[in-house]
């Protein structure tokens, strides 16, 4: 089946001329239309301009030309504006949004050949941990418990991405991470998904969600895969003040490299909180095999990463609040009149923004509020500072760290709604990545009890993404894990 | 640091959120949960340290060459507005 | 004398501070690439970045910052080498993001001086607080329909310098005074042109009053002032409402208002009403502005001589009255004008024959410094023929009139319509002895002590020679035969 192929086995195909773009997009356009009803991966799926896409991708490959995603059918995060196609957010204050630009990372993939399959559902302005905040209806794990099937999320807030890379409804997809977006997805749907470091991607043309705290980053069924998808999505772009000026490695190169004399921490705070047996065995498996492999484990502290998550949700919110102020129905987007301007605001926003949203402005607005900003965003700047130095300290051991992705595996739709802040503790290990800008990975490393995929994630140093593919690569040769969800193409 | 009703509308005011009564007491629950939550931050002790505003450390604002390089297109960035008068936005009246 | 403004209860003195916005000079915005140029047509000069579209971001544009280092060290501040952009965040129809990029807690520029003149001769030194870099809203347009406003973001996003002062003014004469040696410091810099017609320059007012003695009263802000008349008649306005309001037993809030030309009187503004909660914080978009310490140091070696230090020049130099070396300095083209002038001749001269017929013709026919009717050269040519004694000062009026209309040189002038002066003594000699001939009685008269009748004697003798006999030679040869 085309769809089984992983990216690079697909690239070799079409380089060989064992099939086409066009047999490959059609591949998997079917498998969209077979499955997207019950994932609801995809928002938007824009099956004839894939098909163009195809074609010029077979067009070249017949000139001999190859780059490095010729004729690649991938999904696109609905964040990423793309020129001509509906762009929503998950949000339904954007639901007639057209963009006629292209974002960066976008465009970086396109200049490299590949094709788009559509816009993959999300948290609405990626803030949720489940999908479920979504105006375009939940997304449904591929995966589900053995012996049970109640529906399941896929994670958040790039479950969509997730979903449909998982299910091989595409064979890699665009996601963003701000406090665990591409890891906690890729940890729920058993794939891996590697957020780089802050400034290797361009979040030019990508909706803000948390400017400090937003990572453009690859989803993917291997780590040489996201190696792969994020040589082409990296590199320096003179319209994101943000973006570095650092040259781009070869990342698929360094997933072969090995860890034999590599120095991985184990940051002992990660492993309170109560811990699921089957995660810290989990863990403990990581390390051995790593060990195995000719790596030195050294237990590190992180003494400030417990306060990650409270100053994750004062800084992403406050910038939150601030960067969804433009969505006021005056230039794009819905509008729900009013008598006066204040009160088409406020209606267009009370109707547009779905209650996470909302709640997100309102602490945002809140904690930058006269009288409250020293006690809330300013404290919470500082313990950031802190935990950029816990890790900056770290790295000066270690050259990378070993933790679990995310708390738990994947949860059922409706579980754990009730309360923002039990959902919020989904982002519990994957945030101090976020505050601190370094470069993490999820990867699939086993399953649970109930047969639900868990991941370990890899942290490193700023702009040192090469040892972190090449540590989660050496965990996935060992692991050997076998991603097949119960729903996915050809099942 | 607990939020009342009046807050909870003042903030929504600010944040140009229209709220009901209903949603008034939902939101002052939820906003006082996760508040109360963050205040485990004042357990830090944060004497001396610098504030880290942004997510990229270490680098400088790089400064673009002033020359005339975008806009010119009118059409396309009204092609979205909800409401427009041949090249203008347009926006119930405001009373200055 | 301090200027006060007298009501029932007494005098009572007036507090102004203004907070001058000028759009910096720059081709593109301060952070995107859009154009600046003046009275394009609606939304044509507007980026996806200016209308703050999902996903764009600012780029900072470096001519901007350079000119506002530029400025800072025309008005002797403090660089700050580290300064930052942070977010303000408000709604409103023209201000597409939601918020502004300012800088709000660590500006580029501290704390500077202008000193101002008076009409009295005094000079006052006025403490500028700060100055820092922002972009500017667009346009709303209120009566172009009967429901709805209109918005054009041509101006959204343009760079401006905001540029505040400490509380030091205490008249309508001194806050005019200020925002005029402001446009002159700008536009000597080329940092912005302070054009009030156009928007490019305008001034928020800030006022209060108090009893002498006092500490500052509540004040009150008079937003976007566009020209120097009505700041000073915003200030007086606003202080006479303000008194009114204090001696009717009321309180002053502090509100923002708006001034009102027609009615010669400040309203409150009804939109900026809701009480106003910034939210500052550091834009997460845009990284520290860190300056080269050398760079600002090369900076400041070039800026251009500026009005304070060319006045003193002219006065020490030129030898000319402060108040003349004032109005000459005024405008750096004037002062152009009028050193390409004095160069080489008599400077007092030639600051009395810029600053009278050449500034008279300007006005009359309605020209600028800039597209002179006569040029600095042509007037030069002028002043020679007086130096060298071929035209006396009386014709050579009558030869400025005529290069105005011919644009002919002067010497050219004179040639073709015989203006020399008559220097032949035997000439003079002859005039003189007839008018003492037609004149017996005055002549009487002027011997037996009526010297007035001198000048008298020097008309008639000039008038004779149709005006162009040597004034000091007539003069020499009327005394010699009255004796
Ligand atoms: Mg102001
Ligand atoms: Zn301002």
């Amino acid at each position: 089946m085309l769809t089984d192929l992983t990216l690079a086995e697909a690239r070799a195909g079409l380089r060989a001329g064992r099939f086409s773009s066009r047999e490959l997009t059609l591949a998997f356009l079917g498998a969209i239309e077979a499955l997207n009803p019950r994932l609801n991966a995809f928002i938007t799926v824009t099956a004839e301009r894939a098909l163009a896409q195809a074609d010029a991708a077979d067009a070249a490959l017949a000139r001999g030309e190859h780059a490095a995603l010729t004729g690649i059918p991938l999904a696109i995060k609905d964040l990423y504006c793309t020129a001509g196609v509906r762009t929503t957010a998950g949000s339904r204050i954007l639901a007639p949004f057209v963009p006629s630009y292209e974002s960066t990372v976008s465009a970086n993939l396109l200049r490299d050949g590949a094709v788009f399959l559509g816009k993959a559902n999300m948290d609405e302005f990626a803030m949720g941990s489940s999908n479920m905040t979504s105006a375009y209806g939940a997304v449904t794990n591929p995966w589900t418990r053995r012996g049970d099937n109640r529906a399941l999320v896929p994670g958040g807030s790039s479950g969509g991405s997730a979903a449909a890379v998982a299910a091989r409804l595409a064979l890699g997809a665009t996601a963003t991470d701000t406090g665990g977006s591409i890891r906690q997805p890729a940890s729920f749907c058993g794939i891996a998904g590697i957020k780089p470091t802050y400034g290797r991607c361009s979040r030019w043309g990508v909706v803000a969600f948390a400017s400090s705290l937003d990572h453009p980053g690859p989803l993917a069924r291997t780590v040489e895969d996201c190696a792969i998808l994020l040589g082409s999505m990296a590199g320096f772009d003179p319209k994101d003040s943000t973006s570095a000026d650092i040259a781009v490695p070869d990342f698929a190169a360094a997933c072969a490299r090995g860890v034999k004399g590599l120095r991985i921490g184990v940051p002992r705070e990660y492993r309170s909180d109560g811990m699921a047996p089957e995660i810290e065995a989990l863990w403990r498996q990581g390390l051995d095999w790593l060990r195995a492999e000719g790596a030195e484990i050294v237990d590190v502290s992180l003494p400030h990463t417990r306060y990650g998550l409270a100053t994750y949700y004062i800084v992403a919110p406050a910038e939150a609040s601030s960067n969804l102020a433009r969505y006021d129905g005056v230039r794009f987007g819905a509008r729900t009149e009013g008598h006066d301007l204040i009160e088409l605001y406020e209606n267009t926003r009370a109707e547009g923004f779905g209650s996470e949203v909302k709640r997100r402005v309102m602490i945002g607005t809140y904690v930058l509020s006269a009288g409250y900003y020293d006690a809330y965003y300013l404290r919470a700047q500082k313990v950031r500072a802190l935990i950029l130095k816990d890790f900056t300290d770290v790295f000066q051991q270690v050259d990378a760290l070993l933790t679990p992705t995310a708390p738990t595996a994947a949860f059922a739709q409706g579980e754990r709604m009730d309360d923002p802040i039990t959902m919020y503790l989904n982002d519990v290990f994957t945030v101090p990545a976020n505050l601190s800008g370094v470069p993490g990975l999820s990867v699939p490393a086993g399953l649970d009890a109930q047969g639900l995929p868990l991941g370990l994630q890899v942290l490193g140093r700023h702009f040192d993404e090469e040892t972190v593919f090449a540590v989660g690569a050496a965990i996935e040769r060992a692991a050997g894990f076998p991603a097949l969800p119960s729903i996915r193409a050809g099942a | 640091m607990s939020l009342d009703p009046a807050t909870v509308r003042r903030i929504a005011r600010l944040a140009r959120i229209r709220v009901d009564e209903a949603q008034v007491t939902q939101m002052q629950a939820e906003l006082n949960a996760i508040l109360g939550w963050i205040e485990q931050l004042n357990e830090v002790n944060v004497d001396g340290v610098a504030p880290m505003a942004g997510g990229s450390q270490g680098m400088a604002q790089r400064l673009r060459v002033d020359a005339v390089t975008d806009g010119g297109m009118a059409d396309q960035v009204l092609a979205n507005a909800p409401d427009r008068a041949g090249a203008f936005y347009a926006v119930p009246k405001v009373v200055e | 004398m301090a200027y006060t403004i007298e009501g029932s209860s007494g005098a009572w003195e007036v507090v102004i501070g203004l907070e001058v916005h000028a759009q910096i000079i720059s081709r593109s915005k301060l952070f995107s690439g859009a154009a600046t140029a003046y009275g394009a047509p609606p939304n044509s000069q507007v980026s996806f970045v200016d209308a703050a579209f999902p996903g764009m971001l600012p780029v900072a544009n470096g001519e901007c910052i350079r000119q506002a280092v530029r400025t800072g060290l025309g008005l002797n501040a403090q660089i700050n080498l580290v300064s930052r952009f942070d977010r303000k965040n408000y709604f409103y129809a023209d201000l597409p993001a939601g918020y502004q990029i300012s800088q709000y807690e660590h500006p580029i520029v501290g704390s500077g001086v202008i000193e101002i003149e008076l009409a009295d001769g005094s000079t006052r030194r006025i403490g500028v607080t700060r100055l820092h870099v922002e972009q500017d809203a667009g346009k709303s347009l209120h009566d172009q329909d009967p429901a709805r406003t209109f918005v054009d973001l041509n101006r959204a996003g343009v760079a401006l310098m905001e540029i505040v002062s400490e509380p030091d003014l205490r008249s309508p004469e001194e806050a005019g005074a200020y925002v005029r040696k402001l446009r002159s410091i700008l536009r000597y810099l080329g940092t912005c042109d302070g054009n009030m017609e156009e928007g490019s320059l305008r001034a928020d007012v800030n006022v209060s009053v108090r009893k002498h003695g006092e500490p500052f009263r509540t004040r009150c802000e008079v937003k976007n002032v566009n020209s120097i008349r009505f700041v000073m008649q915003a200030v007086e306005a606003e202080a006479l409402r303000q008194i009114k309001v204090w001696e009717d037993g009321g309180t002053v809030q502090q509100e923002t208002r708006l001034f009102d030309p027609s009615r010669g009187e400040t309203r409150s503004m009804r939109s900026k009403e809701d009480a106003h909660d910034y939210r500052y914080f550091p834009d997460p978009d845009l990284l520290p502005l860190v300056l080269d310490e050398d760079w600002v140091a090369g900076l400041r070696a070039e800026l251009p001589e500026l009005p304070d230090a060319k006045r003193a020049r002219f006065i020490a130099e030129y030898g000319l009255s402060p108040y003349d070396a004032a109005v000459l300095v005024a405008e750096q083209a004037t002062a152009l004008f009028y050193e390409a002038v004095a160069r080489g001749r008599d400077a007092k001269q030639a600051a009395n024959w810029v600053t009278g017929d050449f500034f008279a013709a300007l006005n009359r026919l309605g020209r600028s410094i800039e597209d002179p009717p006569v040029s600095a050269a042509a007037l030069g040519g002028l002043l020679d023929l007086i130096a060298d004694n071929t035209i006396n000062g009386k014709i050579a009026k009558e030869v400025f009139e005529a290069m105005l209309e011919t644009g002919e040189p002067a010497a050219a002038i004179v040639d073709a319509r015989g203006l020399r002066q008559v220097t032949d003594t035997g000439a003079i000699d002859a005039a003189v002895d007839a008018v003492l001939a037609a004149n017996p009685d005055k002549v009487a008269e002027f011997r037996a002590g009526k010297d007035k009748l001198f000048g008298f004697f020097v008309g008639q003798v000039m008038k004779a020679m149709a005006g162009k006999g040597n004034p000091a030679l007539v003069n020499d040869v009327l005394r010699g035969k009255l004796q």
